[in-house]
């Protein structure tokens, strides 16, 4: 071959030169162009992590209660009384940016397909939004889309939306990002492993017929966006939710079959990687026969049959002969199901068409073989210029009122129910606690307990300090938990980043995974299952730098739980933890002044960890009437959120010496606002003591308005309003 | 007594119903599959929510031809009860036996929350342990629960005391502010004249339970089971009374 030549093909499939050096080594020989489009997928970020993996052997994936970490379709822990909970989170950005209804419907599609592939029902959604600027017409188009993708999706397989977050920022103006988790609950010992073994077993596709959709998919999620991404709009597959939810009935009627070997979601790189991965893991190798693939399309090519992600698919393999129970499970259902394969001993993923072979590889060179790229950080340059914001240049603004109501109605603050009102979030009937709060709880049925989500990630500060901003948004993620009475258990995550080939990127990248791993550690919460997104940047700007944390924690008891809002007249409200002087990168200083600037708000982990230990012990002690987790717009928002829950207003009064701007709206961390009857508040001191926590009396609920002292007076009916004003924004456009 | 709870391909609602019915009011209920066209069995047949066969073409329009459905227009012209929730009540629109049309709500979104509903006819076997003028608190969620009529049939629905719910405020004023989709009229369930087919929009098998935030629903089960035990009673008292 010559020198040019092979640049072209380097040039086509997106190999380094050391990349294709590999795989003519693995193969002794040139890759024909089948082998190219199966290496060039499998290779991709999307599907190798090679630029992320050194990195992510950082993150803590072991615990007593974690019964499978990284490298399955999903994660799982224990929750006792023979549950186990099933967990994890995916990215679907750039199908989204250029095809915004499937894009996000395909998303739910692939996380629900991880879920049930591992034999649990899937019994939850989170979506995690990231847009650019609210008032931006494609924003708007962009948000439409997503939303209805959701709804529509997710409504029609009968699997509850129950929480999530949707932030806009011009970060995200061209590169939108669409997070999604999916929880599933299984029997403890009947889930399902994704491999292929015992030499003969048969190879079973079900469900969807392939396609020529989504070809090089995975690809596609590996490149920056550019003014040609629309070209590529075929790369977005086509999601088919009512085969997804036969698929799901029929794949769950597998559970507990001894029959059964493994089972493996067919999603990026289609066929490819499903099989491979089964193969690969299983320690065998396969050998599969192309024309007997369901084909919707007429002379389809093995390329293209390899790489279809058309949606809807799984592999099962089960023992030999006893393919027809299968079939007839999957008939019930009407579902296709054909036998396109068997499984080898001789470690080969060989690829049949009539006979012939169009591909063969080493199972394990597909899945493992990639050259790891180790790649430099280098602190980004623009740190140093925006970390050194200097207070005395910053004016205090004379109205705190207006402020207040400027927040309040800003799009991140501002009330989404209009947007979950179109998620089916009840659904199954185990929602204890709705979208809204801080986090969403789940019954588990046959147990009396229940499991309470929630994600959680902010670009802003990790954009100005990615180290910090990783371990907030660990620390954040369980707080929410805490809040509720709940204890965070595990973590799933999306480390959604730009081109790690940068020197800058790689650094946030890096600094950030140390972040979470630190606080991972710290609250005992492992990540077991995730996914990371690079690349994401359009036409060679990144979007900020934004890992989103998915954490599921566990509450023994159902009834055990704590919601935000303030409830009884006369009630204490007392804020656990401390205020500080810190309004760097805070939404306030974005909002009010336009600034992203200065350095977040630190962390103390341990003190935090008291915290959350301080606040759970008192939800299960059964003292407290409200608990809501001190965050984003700071301690003046999280007040006026506790008053509109139930309309019930507060008066408060603060005792600082610094700042008021930083007092009511910075943005200072470990700090939760409780409310509890006055004669609990000796149970509440003990605890607090106990744990060494700070408690601060900060006022008394009742009246129609929020009264802070000195800085802010309002009724309820005013600040709601402000509050809700994003609904008429909505639905004027 | 048993109630059978049908499930179509894509049918959703079908375990809230079953779960509602079996561990909170405790009474023998089955799946039955929409391939069976037995039914005599079941003291009730359930039509859950869900999106049977994917709403395609038309929501309900493909349920409607499914084997079960046959069975189950012969029940109900026996007197069976039949209740249809969400989209059971599209198929039992589609297949003809109850009057009327669900569109899209007027919103074109699908909304999911708790709304209230004032209860217009408690002589009904599905409502008669509520009074006339009771407000429910009980949730919706829905895509395609616009309830359309024209004018003569609607006049004919309420000359027959065949609106059972509307949607309504929590002090029970029924007017437009109050109406989720755009239903003629806030009509949120119809009966058949007979009285013993029913649809609706609203999902009572999802607030049986406080911690779900109502147990409301559970004035149309209890009516449902109540109306089957005085049935049995009085088809017994029927043939004992034959007998002798």
């Amino acid at each position: 071959m010559t020198t040019n030549n092979q640049e072209e093909i380097l040039k086509k499939w997106g190999f380094t030169p050391d990349e294709y050096h590999k795989i003519k080594k693995d193969l002794n020989r040139e890759p024909n162009e089948v082998e190219l489009g199966m290496y060039s997928v499998m290779w991709s970020e999307h599907c190798s992590y090679k630029n992320s993996k050194p990195l992510l052997s950082l993150f803590p994936t072991s615990a007593e209660w974690v019964l499978q970490g990284p490298g399955e379709n999903a994660g799982a822990i224990d929750i006792g009384e023979d549950k186990v909970v099933i967990m994890k989170m995916e990215s679907h950005n750039h199908p989204s940016a250029i095809e915004p209804f499937q894009g996000a419907a395909t998303g739910i599609g692939g996380i629900v397909r991880d879920i049930f592939a591992m034999g649990a029902r899937p019994i939850a959604l989170l979506d995690s939004l990231r847009f650019g600027d609210f008032e931006n017409p494609n924003t708007q188009y962009l948000l439409k889309g997503v939303v209805d993708g959701i709804s529509f999706y997710g409504n029609c397989i009968g699997v509850p939306t129950v929480a999530g977050e949707t932030i806009f920022s011009g970060s995200y103006q061209n590169n939108i990002l669409v997070n999604v988790m999916c929880v599933g609950i299984a029997e403890k010992g009947k889930t399902f492993k994704s491999r292929a073994t015992g030499e003969g077993n048969p190879v079973i596709l079900v469900g969807a017929r392939t396609g020529r959709d989504g070809i090089g998919g995975a690809s596609f999620a590996s490149e920056e966006l550019d003014d040609k991404s629309d070209e590529d709009r075929p790369a977005v597959q086509i999601g088919d939710p009512f085969t997804k939810k036969l698929l799901i009935e029929a794949c769950l009627e597998l559970v507990g079959k001894d029959y059964i070997v493994g089972v493996q979601d067919c999603g990026a790189a289609g066929l490819t990687s499903s099989l491979c991965e089964m193969a690969s893991q299983g320690g065998s190798g396969l050998e599969i026969e192309l024309s007997n693939v369901p084909q919707r399309e007429q002379n389809m090519t093995p390329y293209e049959i390899m790489l279809s992600e058309s949606q809807e698919r799984m592999i099962v393999v089960v023992r030999k002969g006893m393919e027809e129970k299968i079939k007839k499970i999957f008939d019930k259902w009407g579902l296709n199901s054909a036998i396109i394969g068997k499984v080898t001993s001789d470690k080969q993923f060989r690829i049949n068409s009539n006979g012939k072979t169009v591909a063969e590889m080493p199972s394990k060179s597909l899945t493992e073989g990639f050259p790891v790229c180790l790649r430099m950080g280098k602190k980004p340059e623009y740190l140093h210029r925006l970390n050194e914001l200097d207070l005395e240049t910053i004016p205090v603004p004379e109205d705190y009122n207006d402020v207040l109501l400027k927040l309040l109605s800003s799009p991140n603050l501002s009330n989404k129910e209009n947007i979950y009102v179109q998620y089916d979030h009840m659904i199954q009937t185990n929602t204890l606690l709705s979208p809204g709060d801080d986090a969403a709880i789940l019954r588990i049925r046959e147990t009396s307990k229940a499991i309470a989500l929630t994600t959680d990630g902010n670009g802003r500060y990790c954009y100005l300090d990615s180290f910090v901003g990783g371990k907030i948004a660990v620390a954040e993620a369980a707080r929410n938990l805490s809040c509720k009475g709940a204890l965070p258990r595990a973590v799933t995550d999306c480390l959604n980043f730009g081109n790690p080939e940068k020197g800058e990127i790689y650094w946030q990248l890096e600094q950030a995974i140390k972040g979470m791993s630190e606080a991972c550690q710290a609250f005992e919460t492992p990540v077991i299952s995730g996914n990371v997104s690079l690349y994401n940047e359009n036409k060679g700007e990144a979007i900020y730098p934004t890992p989103v944390v998915g954490m599921v924690g566990v509450l023994e008891d159902i009834n055990d739980y704590c919601t935000m809002g303030f409830k009884h007249e006369g009630d204490l409200v007392v804020l656990l933890g401390e205020n500080k002087e810190e309004i760097g990168g805070s939404e306030y200083l974005e909002i009010y002044h336009g600034l992203v600037a200065g350095r977040p708000p630190q962390i103390d982990l341990s003190f935090e960890k008291t915290v959350q230990d301080t606040c759970r012990e008192s939800v299960e002690a059964g003292i407290l009437s409200s608990a809501h987790d001190c965050s984003d717009g700071g301690l003046a928002v999280t007040l006026a959120e506790c008053c509109i829950k139930n309309q019930m207003g507060a008066q408060i009064e603060l005792d600082e010496k610094f700042r008021g701007d930083a007092v009511l709206f910075g943005e200072t961390q470990s700090r939760v606002i409780v409310s509890l009857p006055a004669q609990n508040l000796t149970s509440l001191e003990e605890i607090t003591k106990k744990y060494e926590v700070p408690l601060k009396i900060l006022g008394i609920v009742g009246g129609e308005s929020l009264q802070i002292k000195g800085f802010i007076e309002l009724k309820i009916e005013t600040f709601t309003q402000a509050w809700k004003g994003i609904e008429q924004v909505e639905n004027n456009a | 007594m048993k109630f059978g709870i049908i499930q179509f391909p894509g049918s959703t609602c079908d375990y809230d119903c079953f779960f509602a019915l079996k561990d909170i009011l405790n009474i023998d209920v089955k799946f039955i599959w929409h391939e069976e066209t037995d039914l005599c069995d079941y003291d009730c047949i359930m039509l859950p929510g869900g999106f049977s066969y994917g709403d395609y073409l038309r929501v309900g329009a493909i349920a409607r031809f499914s084997p079960v459905m046959q069975a189950v227009k012969e029940y109900a012209q026996k007197g069976g009860y039949v209740i249809g929730i969400c989209n059971g009540f599209q198929i039992l629109l589609e297949a003809d036996l109850l009057p009327g049309v669900l569109v899209k709500n007027h919103g074109l979104h699908f909304l999911c929350r708790y709304e209230y509903v004032r209860i217009e006819n408690d002589v009904n076997p599905f409502t008669h342990l509520c009074k006339k003028g009771q407000i429910l608190k009980i949730p919706i969620a829905h895509g395609e629960g616009n309830y359309f009529i024209d004018d003569k049939g609607l006049k004919e629905l309420n000359a027959n005391h065949q609106v059972v719910l509307r949607y309504c405020d929590h002090h029970g004023e029924v007017s437009d502010n109050n109406n989720p989709n755009g239903s003629v009229d806030n009509i949120a369930c119809i009966c058949s004249k007979q009285g013993n087919v029913i649809g609706m929009m609203p999902h009572p098998e999802r607030c049986v339970e406080d911690i779900l935030g109502s147990s409301d629903g559970r004035f149309i089960f209890d009516s449902i089971i109540d109306s089957i035990k005085n049935k049995s009673k009085a088809a017994y008292k029927e043939i004992h009374h034959d007998n002798q």
